[in-house]
């Protein structure tokens, strides 16, 4: 399975990445290169092995819903490109 | 006075005997930064006002006459991933250039109530993803034994700055061997522990089911004293396992007759080098004299670790790095249009190039149409993995291999084939998706340069492995031969 070049453009887009031409070419080549190599997984039949998403499963870590300090506004925002009256600020959206 | 090469037991000793003051040893390894990292380029920060007022505080509790905790007064530096409150934290990340964070990591606010003293904040891969550290950011750090080479990575900056002696230890983080790999082409003790063991709370995230902080230090023992420091539970962190941890240091011993050490066949196959092997195999003799049991043993998957571990750390960290939008924290591209382009410009203009290509890679894995094909597969194919451990340490009580198939290579060597990059991890990755704890320690020297050892456990049989690194480390030379450097000036 070969991605096409217009796969990589729509890919590019999901991830919100802005890609130079020279970046398309390039990404292009070596996700190919990288699935090829990835299509080795197909050998192995797992029809019926469950997914591991972690390791060391741990299940339903809850806690108590308690009131604890904030991390400091000042020091949050401070590293804001943008903010304004104790928000962050980003281009007109509407 | 020498004190640079100390280990942390040495140091501590003349601390209490007040032989050395802590301020004075922080001024020690003050001098040595800034006469050494020129060449090493180490350090990304070097925090010299944090480091003498820590240091100070140590003086005057000692002139209290408080006795000192085993870090207190002990100069370290971290990899700049973990979060330092009010001290620039980078990634080696032009898109968190002057990222200032409001909170300390765990692992910092674990090392500071132990009284440990702050160097700075060293280099890496950026977002720790990479095998060289010539992805990061900012400039490529060197290998001490080899200026032309390359450190290994992502943890290049934490290990090449216990090699150079310019910090007594440091902390790294492990997503697929990269507190291991430059540990092995470094020449020192670098160990990722047990998925959950230490907290990642402030660490960046780059794959969350992968990632774990581990010590880089000189000696086995030494590495013992700082996961005492930075092991167990944090409510912060959501995957950190609650239980009790041990005492790291009461597994120092020498005695390991009957300690049934597996070798694993699949490690010792493509791209290795004879003479790593060689070393590798005289390593076995010395575990054998030790009376250890040591047996051939199979790992039947793992030549399917690494595509499976790049489908899986790349998904993650195309979900992970989203945050990296422009709007909370770090770069945004100049008088952007719309909010489209502003997402779409500051991503471009932030990141390098091995990072847009694994979100790239992780983006297409988990999209509509393949998210089965690739993501899914992967984590089976890891289910897999875990099995092959599983049944082995039903007979094995440590698996031992190298932890690279070669010596470090040369700076420039492999950055133009990504693939060529990610199989110098080949031994590495497969621990990290069963979240088993393993290390590197040196085994031997190869044309003058480090060959590693890796050495692998049971989930959270951190004992075991210090164990058998103790009487392989006591019984060998290797981690007392140190390289020259031609700024080396007085250690």
């Amino acid at each position: 399975m070969k991605i096409s070049r217009e796969e990589i453009e729509h890919v590019a887009m999901l991830a919100r990445l802005e890609l130079t031409e020279e970046e398309l070419i390039t990404n292009t080549e070596q996700l190919n290169s990288i699935l090829d190599y990835a299509a080795m997984l197909e050998k192995l039949n797992t029809d019926d092995i469950k997914p591991t998403a972690h390791a060391v499963p741990l299940h339903n870590v809850l806690r108590e819903d308690q009131v604890q300090p904030s991390m400091n506004r000042e020091k949050v925002l401070g590293n804001a490109p943008q903010a304004e009256g104790g928000f962050f600020k980003v281009p007109r959206i509407v | 006075m020498e004190i640079a090469t100390r280990t942390i037991g040495e140091l501590h000793e003349l601390l209490e005997s007040k032989a050395v003051s802590a301020t004075e040893l922080a001024q020690g390894f003050l001098t040595r930064i800034e006469a050494v990292d020129p060449e090493i380029k180490a350090f990304i920060t070097v925090t010299k006002e944090t480091a003498l007022e820590q240091a100070k505080a140590v003086d005057e509790k000692q002139a209290r006459g408080e006795k000192l905790g085993a870090l207190e007064g002990i100069p370290m530096a971290l990899k700049d991933n973990l979060c330092t409150e009010g001290i620039r934290t980078t990634c080696s990340s032009k898109i968190l250039d002057n990222f200032i964070p409001p909170y300390n990591a765990t692992v910092t606010d674990k090392l500071k109530e132990a009284g440990a003293v702050l160097l700075g904040k060293l280099n890496m891969d950026e977002f720790a993803m990479g095998s060289s550290t010539e992805n990061s950011g900012f400039f490529p750090t060197r290998n001490p034994w080899d200026l032309e080479r390359v450190p290994g990575g992502s943890s290049g900056g934490s290990v090449a700055a216990v090699a150079s002696d310019q910090a007594v230890f440091t902390l790294g983080s492990d997503t697929g061997g990269s507190i291991r790999q430059p540990a092995a082409f470094c020449g020192v003790v670098g160990l990722k522990p047990t998925y959950g063991l230490v907290s990642r709370y402030g660490l960046v995230a780059y794959a969350s089911s992968l990632d774990q902080i581990g010590p880089v230090t000189k000696t086995v023992a030494d590495n013992a004293w700082v996961l005492n420091a930075i092991a167990g539970h944090d409510a912060k962190d959501s995957t950190s396992v609650s239980l009790t941890t041990p005492d790291y240091t009461q597994f120092l011993s020498e005695d390991i007759r009957g300690l049934r050490i597996g070798v694993p066949q699949e490690y010792f196959g493509q791209g290795m080098d004879p003479q790593v092997e060689a070393v590798l195999q005289e390593a076995i003799r010395t575990y054998e004299g030790l009376g250890a049991i040591v047996e051939q043993c199979s790992l039947p998957h793992t030549e399917y670790a690494m595509p499976a571990y790049y489908l899986i750390a790349t998904a993650e960290a195309s979900s992970n790095l989203a945050r990296y939008d422009g709007v909370r924290y770090g770069h945004r591209t100049e008088s952007p249009e719309d909010i489209l382009s502003m997402f779409c410009k500051t991503r471009a203009e932030g990141f390098g190039s091995e990072v847009k290509r694994r979100i790239m890679l992780g983006t297409y894995a988990l999209s509509a149409g393949y998210y089965d094909a690739y993501y899914l597969k992967a984590q089976k194919v890891r289910t897999l993995i875990v099995r092959d451990f599983d049944q082995a340490f039903e007979k094995y009580d440590v698996l031992l291999s190298p932890t690279t198939p070669t010596t470090a290579f040369r700076i420039g060597e492999k950055s133009a084939d990504p693939l060529t990059m990610y199989l110098s991890d080949v031994c590495t990755v497969p621990i990290n998706l069963a979240g088993i704890p393993a290390m590197s320690i040196p085994a031997g020297f190869v044309d003058g340069l480090p060959v590693g050892m890796q050495l692998m456990g049971k989930h959270f049989a951190e004992g075991t492995l210090y164990k058998a690194a103790y009487a392989f480390e006591k019984n060998t030379p290797f981690h007392k031969v140190k390289p020259s450097l031609s700024q080396g000036g007085a250690r």
